[in-house]
């Protein structure tokens, strides 16, 4: 982490309307930090999935749980964690979505979208005992110092 | 997410734009193609020509309108994909399950 990387730490409600919040914040940041919107579009995909899991399958939609975001925003790398307060959640439960039997399913792509626009994305166990997923992205350096990447 | 209604040669068209994402931008494209389907329309055209955002969700209502309106007899063809809803579908190799179009009057046709 260097002196120009932006923490922030954000908590929410499970709703649906808060990703939009969750995204923007981010992709502001992310701006701030010169990064091109082309990267801004599909690391703010790969967000937006991330805390929708945590609404819909961590915390049941339950308004009463909340959605912690925690982002680590650099001119090079991006770090998101987020945990929710379910019950916790098996990778290797979800199916392949590029599976011919699963083309037409109607759920079960957001991780493998996370997959493809993250460059890391593990599942651990938050304290309390819900999803703690961490999503990093490495942007490529700079050609110049007002470039945006 | 904004969705207008039109109909050409028998053909109704969904003009979609804005975020189709999880929460209102996919209930509201199955809203509006349930009510496309109740109207007895089985020519279905999904224009996203204006469409900024889809995720998992907005793409599962798009899947799911596609078998709702096949199942029934129907045909759901896509036109105006802009190239970030391309590469998603492509991504998840939904692409080839689509018909797709560039050119409306060429999509009218093909029904």
């Amino acid at each position: 982490m260097s002196s120009n990387d932006r923490e922030l730490h954000l908590t929410i409600a499970s709703r649906f309307e808060n990703i939009e919040l969750v995204q923007t914040v981010v992709d502001d940041a992310l701006r701030e930090q010169g990064v091109a919107e082309d990267s801004r579009h599909w690391v703010g995909l790969a967000l937006r999935e991330a805390v929708a899991n945590a609404i819909k399958h961590g915390n049941r939609q339950d308004p009463g749980k909340q959605v912690e975001i925690e982002a680590t925003v650099g001119t090079d790398e991006l770090t998101l964690r987020v945990l929710d307060e379910g019950a916790g959640f098996d990778p290797r439960s979800v199916v392949d979505p590029l599976a011919p039997e699963n083309r037409f399913r109607t759920s079960g792509r957001g991780i493998f979208y996370m997959k493809r626009f993250m460059d890391d994305v593990e599942f651990g166990t938050s304290a309390s005992g819900g999803t703690e997923l961490t999503l990093r992205k490495r942007f490529a350096p700079a050609q110049g110092a007002s470039q945006e990447r | 997410m904004k969705i207008e209604k039109r109909t050409r040669d028998g053909v109704t068209i969904l003009d979609l734009g804005g975020k189709i994402t999880i929460g209102k931008g996919d209930v509201a494209l199955r809203e509006a193609v349930h009510q496309t389907q109740s109207d007895g329309a089985t020519k279905m055209l999904i224009n996203l020509k204006d469409v900024t955002t889809i995720d998992s969700s907005g793409v599962g209502e798009l899947v799911s309108a596609f078998t709702t309106v096949t199942n029934r007899g129907g045909k759901l063809k896509l036109l105006n994909l802009p190239a970030k809803v391309n590469d998603i579908l492509q991504i998840t190799q939904l692409i080839t399950v689509f018909e797709v179009f560039e050119n409306e009057d060429e999509a009218i046709r093909s029904f």
